[in-house]
């Protein structure tokens, strides 16, 4: 795994065709809510959290990060039942972490694009955990093994999509 | 997209998206009792402030009563400081006029006892100038029928005699004057023997030969060999007996308290007094003259 700093070089900021960001989510969405009902194991997919990701990766700007992160983590609530703001908070500060940290580090790499996954997908956890535990009263385990497996797979699912999401980009 | 070019403002704007989130859910969210976490919150939030304004209104109120009450006090207390002033003054008044009242139902006691024997009553209404002489000055006088060695008596004892009589003021010599001097007699014994002043306030007995047996205690009666006052008038007890050369030194103390005379009565003619209920027909009711309070 190489990772390069901002001392190495200049990070490059990425620009991507109009509608892009707005069609990856909705389509993001879309899957989500679509694919737990066909595809059995699906349910361990997160892939708003994977656009977030990519997206705030890639554009490398905190503000923008944490909007997208906030705009999509709102829309997954309203499509579940959980009380509006859970992943929207959750999503949110992945938006802002990943711009902030995609702005000092490589991420084009795939093992760090593996690895980002798998800490933020954590990220995300945590703070899921935490809010529920504050505001809900719901103790919810953090370190399950299925969470440790659905990091995995979202890991893994992010290295493809992510490298299929880097042909949006202008040239 | 919105393109914020400062950290400090991702940042900024990172809390307040956050913190809105996070209000959302609060509005949501019902804890067990059905109430919105908002709602919590914002009681939990403004709860403390409430007690504390609470607290610190009653604070400021119950300062300020105590405040107004301690003036309230404070005025009330001047208030009552003077009317205790007032009081005092008009208790130290009505003590003086209730003494006043118990003398003047003693002298009129006396008088109606003695209803035949005409007399006066007289108010005192001044002293001696001269240190020396023992002589006051009652506000009756010629006016009045008041004569020249007139007797001069109170319930309890003889006075003196009149010296001097003006119109309406007259000059009363006491017993305890040195120049004065009474026919008295020891009640027990009856014998019989002057009395006169020293300047002091004990009299003295002045001619009881020595073998005559005179105990202290002994009551002193005016004889009526004077011609001024009526017989078995008090004079005063013996305070004290001393053989001496050739009379025995007898000392008397005066039954009527020369040095507190207020009201006196003023005996208008020589008559013995016999009380009416000893004697009631003694003498006709038209020489009693109409009884009077001093002015």
């Amino acid at each position: 795994m190489e990772i390069r700093t901002q001392a190495d070089r200049p990070i490059e900021v990425h620009k991507f065709y109009s509608g892009a960001i707005f069609g990856a989510a909705a389509l993001a969405l879309v899957l989500q809510t679509f694919l737990p009902r066909k595809l059995p194991g699906a349910d361990l997919l997160d892939l708003p959290l994977l656009v977030t990701l990519y997206f705030g990766l890639s554009r490398r700007n905190p503000s923008t990060g944490l909007l997208l992160g906030m705009a999509i983590g709102l829309l997954q609530d309203s499509l579940g039942h959980a009380p509006i703001g859970l992943f929207g908070i959750s999503k949110t500060l992945v938006g802002f972490a990943a711009s902030s940290i995609g702005s000092r580090i490589d991420v084009e790499h795939p093992a760090s694009r593996f690895f980002l996954t798998g800490l933020f997908f954590y990220l995300q956890l945590i703070v899921l955990v935490v809010t529920r535990r504050l505001l809900l009263a719901q103790p919810e385990t953090l370190f399950a093994l299925n969470q440790l497996l659905a990091a995995l797979v979202n890991a893994v699912l992010a290295v493809g999509l992510f490298a299929l999401l880097d042909r949006l980009r202008k040239s | 997209m919105l393109a914020l070019p400062s950290r400090h403002r991702s940042l900024a704007l990172l809390a307040v998206v956050v913190f809105a989130q996070v209000l959302l859910l609060a509005v949501q969210i019902k804890r067990g009792d059905q109430v919105r976490l908002i709602r919590l919150w914002s009681v939990s939030l403004v709860a403390p402030v409430q007690r504390t304004v609470s607290w610190s209104t009653s604070k400021l109120q119950s300062g300020w009563r105590s405040y107004l009450g301690l003036r309230s006090s404070a005025q009330e207390n001047a208030a009552l400081r003077d009317e205790l002033a007032r009081l005092k003054l008009r208790n130290s008044e009505l003590e003086g006029r209730a003494a006043e009242a118990d003398r003047l139902a003693a002298l009129l006691g006396f008088r109606e006892a003695h209803r035949d024997v005409p007399m006066i009553a007289a108010r005192v209404i001044g002293a001696s100038a001269a240190g020396a002489s023992k002589t006051v000055y009652i506000n009756r006088g010629e006016n009045d029928g008041l004569r020249r060695n007139m007797a001069v008596i109170t319930p309890d004892g003889v006075v003196g005699k009149l010296i001097d009589v003006y119109s309406d003021a007259a000059q009363v010599l006491l017993l305890s004057d040195k120049e004065s001097g009474i026919g008295a007699l020891l009640a027990d014994t009856r014998t019989q023997s002057p009395v006169g002043g020293m300047g002091e306030p004990l009299l003295l007995m002045k001619y009881v030969t020595n073998d005559e047996k005179v105990s202290v205690g002994a009551r002193v009666l005016t004889s009526g060999q004077d011609r001024i006052f009526p017989k078995d008038l008090p004079v005063g007890t013996v305070a004290s007996v001393r053989p001496g050369n050739p009379f025995q030194e007898i000392r008397v103390r005066p039954a009527a308290r020369l040095d507190q005379l207020e009201e006196v009565l003023v005996l208008l003619s020589y008559q013995e007094l016999v009380p009416q209920n000893a004697a009631p027909d003694a003498t006709p009711r038209s020489a009693v003259k109409p009884a009077s309070v001093p002015r």
